[in-house]
Parts: C-alpha cells; structure tokens; sequence
C-alpha cells in the first residue's frame, strides 16, 4: 500500500532573490523585482522589501502570497510594540520577533526566505538571515531566494568581512564603503540575472544609514 | 445623591425606572479632572487638565492615541480608561490587518458603547467608571464622540467633561458655531481657553495641561510640552497687553479672566513632573 499523496500544493514559488549587506554605520537591502510562477512571469514590478519599523526592513523571496501574509502580521505586532511601549522596536528585537512568528507555524510554515536588514540599537548595520521556520543568525551580509547559490560565494570572496565559515569570529560587519556596498550589490545582481531565469526585470536597493531610508531601481535584463 | 434601596445591583430597576449604578458611574466621571474636545470639519482636538495627588507624583496619562486617524481623552476611573483604549486599539489593528483601511470611527464608538451596555445588564459586572470623548477622522471628515458608562454615545461639535466642565461647557456654547469653520491654530486656541474655563483662577500653564490634534493630513498627535506653553504665551499675553491688536471676538470674550492674573514672571516652558 503506497503512500496517499496530495493532488493540491498550498504552496508555490514565486522566485527572485534578495540581498543584505551590513556596514558600520549602514545596510543595503536589495531584491529583484520580478514574480513568476513556474516558466511564467506574473509581474516584473513587485516589490520584496517591506519596511517593518524605522530601523528594520524585511525582503523576502519564495511564496509571496505567505510573505505578504507575514509582513501584515509584524506590521501589526509592531504597532501593538508601540502603544505599549511609546517607542519603535530595534532591529534586534525585530529579528527575534520575525524568528518566534515562523517557529509559531512549525507545522505549516510561511514559504518565506528571509533576510532582514537594518541597523541596531548603536546605530552599527545589521543582517539576520532566516530559514523559512525560524532558525536566524546575525551576520555582515547575507542572500535568499532564487539566485542566492550564485550569488553567496562570491559575496564571500568579495566581502573582507568575515563569515560564518571563518574563525575566529570576528565583528560581523564589512569595511566596505556605502557606495562600495551598492555597487557591489548591483554587480551581483547582474552576475545572477544572467544565468538564473527567476531573477531579473529590475533591482530595488533601499539604503539605510542615520539619515534615514534611500530608495534606488536599477533597470535588469528582462529576458 | 442619596442613598436608595435600589442601588446595590446594577441589575435592580428602581420604581422610577432608573438604574441607580450606572448613574453613579457618571457620577465618577463628574469627579475625575476635566477633558475637552472640539471640532473643525477638518481637525478635531483634545484637552485635559492633569491632576497630579500630590507634588511628588507623576499625573496620569488621559489622552491616548489609538490610531493615527482616532484619539481619546478620558475622564473619571483613568484605569477602566486604559483598559477601554487597548480595546479600542486592538480593534482598530484587527479592522486594518482584515481590510487595509483605517476603522471608522463612527463604527468604533459603537462596539465601544455595546461593550460599556454589557456591563449594565450583567448581575457580577460594574458599569465602566469612565467617560470618553472620541475623536476622530473619516471620509466625510473630522468627528467627536462622548461615550459614556450608561452605553450611549452622541456626537458633537464640542464638549467638556469632568469636574468643573460646566465652565469650560459654557465657554464653548458662545463659541461653537464658528468651530466648523475655524483654522487648526483657531482650534488649539478654543480649546486652550476651555481649559482654562474650567481651572477657575488657577494660572494656565503647560505643565498642568495636555493637548492633542489630529486632523486631514495630520496624524493623532499629542503636542509637546514647549508648544503649548508658546501657545498659551500667544494668546495670554497678547490678550493682556493690548486687546486692540487681537482679534475683536476673542478678545471681546476674554478681557474678564486674564484680570486676574498677573504677567509672569517665568515664561520658560514647565519642566514635566517626573
């Protein structure tokens, strides 16, 4: 007697990658802007990143109908966080939050890869990168989604900083410039909407620094 | 008031058709210190007195913000307040995570007031001990609410509660009218005359008041400590030094109670009791 399987996903992927990269005093968060499903794109101009408070943005790639759902949920903790304590949440306690709202559905999890950048409670860039239930780790940068096995290793050449694969451990932030980390992240970019099918279309870079939040896009191929 | 045998239940009708616990709710209301609200078609602003027990202490937080479209200022038991507000917030959270728009506030008083009603009809309940002047801004724009512990709510274009508010209510009668038209800054200012009705004498000053605008464009907001003191400094002043400059109807309302007081000394913003 096989086993019954299911004639229905709840789930589905709608691809596209995302990247975080700490800094001193900045982070850069970057994800590409197109959604598809299977061999079909669905929209070229979907945004992955998500504000949560202040000093925390969110960008997550996998099942977007799940990421949408789960950006609603912080958003709506994070008002509740206010009221009850007159003030924004810090990015640290963002990322505990993020990580305890996907351990909660353990046994039907938010299909959400994800990477949470911003800065924390002494102003220095910050980088949590999730699984999809909630196990995360702090750490100088950080890619999730579609092209993330092209674009980890060379982040791994490239960033001085140390990753987690070094020891011994050291400050988990890059000595990169903000323009250097910019750049940076639009080259690899690039690099990955060449060779993967569900990254491309166009680049949305949000830069967080003590000035507050910079927006950019950056045009990709769309083939 | 006076006793009766009919008042230990809320449940207990007296002969003459009266619940004589939910009056006594209001009564609490009557006792706390005083909050006002008034309305423009586009801004609506709340004031409280703040009372402090003594000098040592810290005064009580009364105005509340529960949205960035919907404030609260309360009178009387300020716990039952506090309790009522988180209420009011996780509604507003619900009602936005479900339909991504903000709740209106005309629906919120009611499922306020249904909750106030339970608690008059329930033998091992008490009637909330705590008046609420709602206000906030929907599509057809800016609007204020008094919800009290009977369960009724009414809509207006101004109000006062507390002690002493039949001052600033009276105040607020001569002056209504204009309200609906009136500027933002035009607002603040009525409502810091209010205020100041309802203080009898005692000098004005940032420290004992707090105030909140919210409005088309303007989040709810409570106005720090040094704004309002500017803005008292405004209007006092001008008032006692020459009453030609100023306008002819605030002035012409205003020139009896500034006599008593005299120009003072320390304009400085008051530091906040710690």
């Amino acid at each position: 007697m096989t086993k019954q399987h299911a004639n229905w996903s709840p789930y589905d992927n709608n691809g596209g990658t995302c990247v975080a990269i700490a800094g001193a005093d900045y982070c850069v968060i970057a994800a590409d802007t197109r959604m598809s499903t299977g061999y079909n794109i669905l929209t070229r101009d979907y945004s992955k990143i998500c504000k949560l408070a202040d000093k925390s943005l969110m960008a997550s790639s996998g099942f977007q109908a799940d990421v949408r759902a789960l950006q609603k949920q912080l958003s709506a903790r994070h008002l509740i966080y206010q009221h009850q304590h007159n003030k924004q949440m810090s990015c640290p306690a963002m990322a505990q939050l993020l990580s305890n709202t996907l351990y909660y559905k353990r046994f039907f999890p938010y299909y959400a890869f994800n990477v949470l950048g911003g800065l924390d409670t002494e102003g220095k860039g910050c980088v949590y990168t999730y699984d999809a239930v909630g196990s995360y780790e702090r750490v100088g940068y950080s890619a999730q989604g579609s092209g993330a096995t092209l674009i980890t290793p060379f982040l791994d050449n490239q960033l001085k900083s140390p990753s987690p694969l070094l020891l011994p451990a050291k400050d988990a932030v890059t000595p990169l410039t903000e323009e250097e980390a910019v750049d940076l992240v639009k080259v690899v970019f690039a690099s990955a909407t060449e060779r993967d099918i569900y990254t491309g279309d166009k680049l949305e870079i949000v830069i967080l620094n003590a000035n507050g939040i910079q927006c950019e896009l950056m045009d990709l191929r769309k083939d | 008031m006076f006793r009766n045998q009919y008042d230990t239940d809320v449940t207990t009708w007296s002969p003459a058709g009266r619940l004589f616990q939910v009056e006594y709710a209001m009564e609490a209301v009557k006792q706390g210190s005083a909050a006002i609200g008034l309305r423009s078609k586009t801004h609506v602003v709340l004031a409280c007195v703040n009372k402090a027990n003594s000098e040592l202490s810290s005064h009580q937080k009364k105005i509340f913000k529960v949205d960035d479209h919907i404030g609260v200022a309360i009178a009387g038991l300020t716990a039952d307040g506090r309790v009522l507000s988180r209420y009011m917030r996780s509604e507003c959270i619900n009602y936005s995570f479900t339909y991504e728009s903000p709740l209106p506030v005309g629906r919120l008083v009611v499922q306020l007031a249904d909750k106030a009603q339970v608690c008059t009809q329930r033998s091992w309940k008490r009637p909330f001990g705590v008046g609420l002047l709602v206000g906030g801004l929907d599509e057809s724009g800016a609007h204020l609410y008094y919800n009290c512990p009977s369960g009724n709510y009414f809509e207006y274009q101004a109000f006062a509660i507390g002690s002493r508010s039949q001052a600033a209510k009276t105040y607020l009668e001569r002056k209504f009218e204009s309200f609906m038209g009136s500027s933002r800054d035009d607002l603040i200012k009525d409502a810091l005359f209010a205020i100041k009705e309802t203080l009898q004498g005692e000098k004005l000053k940032s420290s004992i008041c707090t105030v909140a605008v919210l409005g088309v464009g303007e989040p709810f907001h409570i106005l720090d400590q040094e704004t309002v003191q500017q803005l008292i400094n405004e209007h006092e002043i001008v008032e006692e030094e020459a009453p030609a400059e100023q306008e002819a109807a605030a002035a012409a309302d205003q020139d009896a109670p500034p006599a008593d007081e005299a120009p003072p000394a320390d304009q400085g913003a008051a530091p906040m009791d710690i």
